[in-house]
């Protein structure tokens, strides 16, 4: 991928001072802990790691959700660490999150329609009839019919709230979309029918996504580039198929191998393999 | 005698909308020492068809309203309470999916271990404690006799599951069912915790019924499969031959929707989508309940108009469907 670098993350550094709750005060919890990676026009970096590896944490930082310790993230050349309230309302449509949980992420009083034409109308973008225009195309956009538009979240299964939750992203027409764990409440076989939205979407519109999840094997459909992330560090950046196939780090060879995989023989392979290194660890 | 034998279980809930058929008319029998993995999305009834067999379905919103779940010749469905209580945690534990909340965050490990000892198997405080301290050795807890006192809050989300299961396994019982026992956990947790589980269900020859959405899981854990849709078992195998060869279009979908971690020069390809969601079960209908959804129903075919049989297609191979795959094959060799 050659395209111009939209996202650019350096020495990001979040901590957590442990005042609150049952932590000791004045402990210190570095979530995201020196972390740089690029992220060009029209392009996937999935970002994997297990829970509590601070992929999450990382999002919410380039989003300024939360504000970064230290470190930069410059967006289309703007610095969002240091950016004005104006500036950073300037950006935020070109910088759009879809969230895990299609039930708790859409306002449940709102019809499907007012959900969608919200970012529109904070934004002030174009009068009543063009906002109503504009989110019949971003509902049919994601698959659902604009006849639907004037009920409610709960009318909707899960999979179709997604749709609707990334047709409000789409809205003000953002060049990246941070889709955070965007399929992991979902069903196998609505999680597919999501992913190649996400794919499909990417190729009309030319959309990056930064696309945080635990599921190696979910990240890999959509990824050009995998980083992987351990204890709030990058461990392992590359290619998709290179990390794949010839992961580097020996964590991201670990995540690797115990991905359930629907293969019978090479589970039962791999469970002879955990128990022969278990054994030989014990007796050494 | 099978040691579980579920025959044609049909459990509703109640609803101001109406009846929902949640279970309706699963039949399958698991043997001693035998694993069989229950797989289906959410809302196929296989969490429901647990908790039937368990005794534990919400009084008063859902009750078995048909069938029986006989446990060593007992039928569990027919038991007063006072008995199940008996056979619940000792002959039969189950594990469930968060060992958040079902752990009790106010009691001790060692409480809550010990608790199942005392009941069931009459021990003594002190000897309690000390087979508890086995247990707890036995789940691969590091350091277990200095951990006995620790709250759950302690423990992280692995260690949590094995107390679990050290709890579940306290009485030895000689069924195990696990209900999605390894979803929140991370990955590299997952493994091992399904090693452990495995390792115990071998030692101890404990029958395990396993609940999982998870095909990798029933990969791992399997030696039988019942696949669940819209409340029914679709289709039944030995593990090795459904993956070698699913015959239900429901299950050679569900495999085939599956992203793959290590197919190369597949990122950005499509994946084969299952389009459309399952029925409503306020009103199943009296059809095929997965032709909506079907790539192979045909409009003048009898799946729109029938519900088809569950029916042997190779030797202790069930499936539910007009279109099986060995039949989709010969009718396209005859041509």
């Amino acid at each position: 991928m050659g395209g111009r670098v939209l996202l650019e993350v350096e020495g990001l550094t979040k901590q957590f001072s442990g005042r609150r709750g049952f932590r000791r005060a004045g402990s210190v919890v570095r979530a995201v802990d020196d972390v740089s990676f690029v992220v060009r026009e029209g392009e996937t970096l999935g970002l994997v790691g297990e829970s509590g590896s601070g992929k999450s944490t990382t999002g919410y930082c380039v989003l300024q959700l939360l504000r970064p310790t230290s470190g930069s993230v410059r967006f289309d050349g703007l610095e969002l660490t240091r950016a004005s309230r104006s500036a950073m309302r300037a950006v935020r449509g070109e910088l759009q999150i879809v969230f895990q949980d299609p039930y708790s992420s859409l306002d449940p009083r709102q019809t499907v329609e007012q959900i969608v034409a919200d970012p529109l109308e904070i934004h002030r973008v174009g009068d009543r009839t063009s906002r109503r225009r504009r989110v019949r195309e971003l509902l049919d956009l994601v698959g659902i019919d604009p006849a639907f538009g004037n009920r409610y979240p709960h009318e909707f299964s899960g999979g179709q709230r997604q749709r609707i939750g990334i047709a409000r992203s789409l809205a003000l027409e953002p060049k990246l979309l941070i889709c955070d764990e965007p399929v992991s409440a979902l069903d196998v076989s609505i999680q597919a029918q999501i992913l190649n939205l996400l794919n499909a979407l990417q190729r009309e519109l030319g959309l990056a996504y930064l696309f945080i999840a635990h599921d190696l094997a979910v990240v890999r459909v959509v990824s050009d580039r995998i980083a992987v992330m351990r204890n709030g560090k990058l461990v392992e950046e590359g290619d998709a198929d290179a990390v794949y196939t010839r992961p580097q780090h020996g964590y991201t060879k670990a995540l690797l191998a115990a991905v359930p995989v629907a293969d019978p023989r090479r589970m039962r392979a791999e469970r002879e393999r955990r128990r022969s290194v278990r054994i030989s660890a014990g007796a050494g | 005698m099978a040691l579980l034998e579920v025959e044609d279980l049909r459990t509703q809930f109640f609803t101001r909308e109406g009846r929902i058929h949640a279970v309706d008319g699963v039949s399958f029998t698991l043997e001693q020492g035998r694993v069989l993995g229950v797989v289906g999305e959410s809302g196929c009834g296989k969490s429901v068809m647990a908790l039937s067999i368990l005794g534990l379905l919400p009084a008063r919103q859902a009750a078995i309203v048909g069938g029986h779940a006989r446990y060593a010749g007992r039928d569990l469905t027919t038991l007063a309470r006072r008995q199940l209580e008996d056979v619940r945690g000792r002959e039969i534990a189950m594990v469930f999916q968060d060992p958040m909340t079902s752990l009790n965050p106010t009691l001790s490990i060692g409480d809550q271990l010990m608790e199942p000892l005392r009941r069931h198997l009459g021990l003594s405080r002190q000897a309690a404690r000390r087979r508890a301290i086995e247990l707890l050795e036995e789940v691969e807890i590091v350091g277990a006799a200095s951990r006995l006192d620790d709250y759950p809050h302690n423990y992280s989300g692995g260690m949590r599951q094995r107390v679990m299961i050290a709890i579940a396994v306290a009485c030895r019982p000689k069924l195990l069912i696990a209900d999605e026992p390894t979803t929140a956990l991370d990955v590299t947790v997952q493994a091992s915790v399904l090693d452990l589980l495995h390792d115990l269900q071998q030692e101890h020859d404990m029958a395990l019924l396993l609940i999982t959405h998870d095909m990798g899981v029933i990969a791992e854990m399997a030696d039988d499969v019942l696949v669940m849709y819209a409340g029914q078992v679709v289709e039944q195998a030995p593990a090795l031959e459904l993956f070698d060869h699913p015959e239900h279009p429901y299950t050679e979908a569900l495999l085939a929707a599956l992203p793959q971690v290590d197919a190369a020069g597949t990122q950005k390809q499509r994946l084969a989508a299952i389009p459309g969601r399952p029925p409503s079960l306020l009103h199943p209908p009296s059809t095929c309940r997965f032709a909506p959804r079907c790539r192979h129903a045909q409009p003048d075919d009898p799946c729109l108009n029938e519900m088809p049989a569950l029916r042997e297609v190779r030797r202790s191979h069930f499936v539910r469907t007009f279109h099986p795959a060995c039949e989709r094959i010969a009718a396209a060799g005859a041509f």
